[in-house]
């Protein structure tokens, strides 16, 4: 087979593409540049295309850099700080997964004749019942399932994940046996495009315009505090807000920028028991679930699976929980998975 | 087109023997004559020019002889032959060292440097330009860009409104590296003394060095450069051409080799190197500029009659004869790199970033090229190499490699 790898210059595509090698099959590295603004990690630097395209020289395959950046800029970023604008809170790796490695990327492997796309991913593409299924990856910690959510069929048939089997330490030991000069990198973290000495709010506050607002409380009514920048907030986040009357905590429970006000209350106020998805984002591993089917939902990459029941009537397809729970901020995704088998991924949306 | 017609495999791509090199613009093989000179440096001659014995009087004798041939080569005195490490230093030392050496005269200082100039000095123009530059104690510089015409020579009516008294440098390349367009030096030239009579004039000939014949073509520059490794010679080395009476300061420092000019123990087999190149390029240069230009017209003609909406970027009589740009609509320069590479064939797209990935052209840019169209143009850039056989080779892999991208995208 003919693979094209994705190589982020981490350690797991090195070995996701030693494995390949390893397999016999006829492989060849890419790196996208996908940032042309500074950046610390992730995707972007250029030292970690130096380690990508080391590892390809020590593995003796081709490499090459990719420049994505107008699409990256357009399809991600650019998304990104309008979110934060509306007051939403984005899942940019998402994104980039959707609109970039698995669709500009696949795109482009398909017209240089691979049959296959690798990419690092902890997360299983499983030939059953013939469709291609998407699985949790072997590490529960490491697991990347999450990511790849919105993943169809067109996708996954063309997807190969060689490490989606093995724990973070096998991949660490795998790269060390190799020689691999990634075998010690330490996992990134955070959004790539952002740098850790300017953070989110650094990066946001020179894209966008910021609002101060009233902080309201829910239950009164009363307007108890104000806020620098309602774009920096989060509906479910309770850092900053102080305490209630009573000394309970406070969270947000809704932002509007329009009105200049975020909406705080107490935990038991915060919970919900639905949640509404916004209805063209909705999409299926396979087929879709019917409307009254349970499934199992993950509103964040880490984030604890809940039951939940799949209503699709109405206009506005909703999750609903059998127990209250903790909101899913608005432009979060939420990965759906087989209520019967949970490592199964069925679908995605994501949060209106 | 099916896959079966793809001559071109992955698993080769790393150990094929036999590859179509049409990358000569960015770097021509070692010429074997050019190695065997500058072997016994490597070797047993290893002295350093600047010490008081016999080994050191070797190779300063060496160094000498060098500079000796580089200067009647270039037609230059040997004292304003300054060796350096390649066209980026030789080019940061003409930008740089003069302005600092100006610096402080008259008042405020402009600079200008055409909009297709390489890397080498358009980055270091902007750098003189910037705060960067106070601590070399250059003053206050404005820079000021010459516009290219669509064919990539410089629009001499808009350089001329950009000369004045005030001007103290002036940078424009002999002939560009990415479209190979053969700047009008001469009229540049004279626009410039009779303009901005204090300005040196600065020519980046590194590209036009294997075709022309510089002592000509470069006569009426104050400071040339030039680098070996575009002439069959060694990477790493290059020259200065500092003509006498043109200020220049150091811009590094240490001891005080080339006359103070450029500190740094000496490059002896370097030099013999680049003297060599020269010499062997001078030698073979009235044959094999009709034998390369052929080449690159059977190549250019071939490909622009085989593929559909192919477009060359500029004439081809007006570029240097080793330079073949081309334009496929419709297709990633990135893909089409990458099919050409696995079917043997070198070829370039625009220059490469610090990560490696291809930049958007500011060439093509510059010569009013949509971002796109610069996104679709590929370099095939010939030289002393390039046999029958590559021009076959890529006339069967080129038109088959556009075909599929485009039947599958």
């Amino acid at each position: 087979m003919r693979v094209l790898v994705a190589m982020s210059g981490g350690v797991d595509s090195s070995v996701a593409a030693a494995l390949l090698v390893e397999q016999g099959h006829e492989v060849m590295g890419a790196t996208l540049k996908l940032w042309g603004g500074t950046s610390d990690s992730g995707c972007c630097s250029v030292a970690d295309v130096e380690d990508a395209r080391r590892v390809a020289q020590q593995l003796d395959i081709p490499h090459h850099v990719f420049d994505m950046t107008e699409a990256f800029t357009r399809s991600v970023v650019d998304p990104y700080v309008e979110a934060h604008a509306a007051a939403r809170t984005p899942n940019p790796c998402i994104e980039c997964n959707r609109h970039i490695k698995f669709d500009r990327l696949l795109e482009r492997s398909r017209r240089l004749g691979f049959d296959a796309l690798a990419t690092g991913h902890h997360a299983q593409v499983v030939a059953a019942r013939g469709v291609r299924q998407l699985r949790r990856g072997a590490d529960p910690e490491k697991d990347q399932s999450y990511v790849l959510s919105m993943l169809g069929q067109r996708q996954l048939r063309r997807i190969v994940l060689p490490i989606g089997t093995m724990t973070k330490d096998a991949v660490r030991a795998h790269a060390a046996r190799l020689g691999l000069r990634t075998a010690r990198k330490p996992d990134s973290q955070d959004v790539c495009f952002i740098r850790r000495a300017e953070g989110r709010q650094g990066f946001l506050a020179s894209r966008l315009a910021m609002h101060a607002g009233s902080v309201v409380e829910a239950g009164t009514g009363d307007v108890v505090g104000r806020v620098d920048a309602l774009e920096l907030l989060t509906v479910g986040q309770r850092r900053g807000l102080g305490h209630d009357a009573d000394g309970n905590r406070r969270y947000v429970i809704g932002v509007d920028v329009a009105k200049r006000m975020v909406t705080v209350g107490s935990l038991r106020e915060a919970l919900v028991d639905h949640v509404a998805l916004v209805p063209t984002s909705v999409t299926w591993v396979d087929r879709p679930l019917a409307s009254g089917a349970a499934a199992i939902a993950q509103t964040s990459a880490h984030g604890r699976p809940v039951p939940c029941t799949i209503e699709l009537d109405g206009t506005t397809p909703l999750l609903r929980f059998p127990s209250r729970q903790r909101p899913v901020a608005p432009g979060q995704t939420v990965a759906l998975y087989d209520s019967a088998d949970p490592d199964v991924v069925v679908g995605a949306g994501i949060a209106a | 087109m099916s896959l079966s017609h793809w001559p071109g495999t992955l698993r080769s791509a790393e150990r094929r023997d036999e590859v179509a090199y049409f990358d000569h613009a960015a770097t021509s093989p070692l010429r074997p004559e050019v190695a065997e000179a500058m072997a016994p440096f490597a070797g047993e001659r290893f002295g350093n020019p600047s010490g008081v014995h016999r080994r050191a009087r070797e190779a300063r004798r060496a160094l000498e002889d060098a500079r000796e041939q580089v200067g009647e080569l270039l037609g230059c005195h040997p004292a304003e032959v300054v060796f350096t490490s390649g066209g980026t230093e030789s080019d940061n030392l003409a930008v740089l060292g003069s302005l600092a050496a100006r610096t402080g005269t008259d008042g405020p200082m402009a600079i200008v440097c055409s909009a297709v100039e390489h890397a080498a000095v358009l980055r270091t123009c902007e750098a003189a330009a910037s705060a960067v530059a106070r601590w070399m104690g250059i003053g206050a510089v404005e820079l000021r860009i010459a516009p290219v015409k669509a064919n990539g020579a410089v629009d001499l009516g808009a350089l001329e409104q950009l000369l004045g008294p005030e001007v103290g440098l002036v940078s424009i390349m002999l002939a560009n590296n990415e479209v190979g367009t053969i700047q009008p030096l001469g009229e540049i030239a004279a626009l410039v003394r009779r303009l901005a009579p204090s300005a040196a004039l600065h020519t980046d000939a590194v590209q036009a060095a294997t075709f022309l014949d510089l002592a000509a073509a470069a006569s009426d520059a104050d400071l040339v450069s030039i680098s070996a490794h575009k002439l069959g010679g060694p990477q790493g080395v290059g020259v200065l051409v500092v003509r006498e009476g043109t200020p220049l300061r150091p811009i590094h420092h240490g001891g005080g080799q080339e006359r103070e000019r450029r500190a740094g123990t000496h490059n002896v087999a370097g030099a013999v190197g680049i003297a060599s190149a020269l010499a062997v390029a001078a030698r073979v240069r009235s044959q094999e500029v009709p034998r390369v230009r052929a080449l690159r017209d059977r190549l250019a003609d071939g490909l622009l009659a085989a593929v559909p909406k192919c477009v060359a970027s500029v004439p081809r009589d007006e570029a240097l004869p080793g330079h073949c740009h081309l334009r496929f609509e419709g297709v990633e320069q990135e893909e089409l790199l990458v099919l050409l590479d696995e079917a043997g064939i070198c070829a370039a797209g625009g220059a490469a970033c610090a990560s490696g990935a291809i930049e958007p052209s500011h060439v093509l840019l510059a010569m009013g090229v949509s971002p796109d169209d610069a996104r679709s143009s590929v370099r095939f850039s010939l030289g002393y190499t390039t046999t029958d056989q590559d021009v076959d080779r890529a006339l069967e892999v080129v038109p088959a490699a556009v075909a599929r991208l485009r039947d599958e995208g």
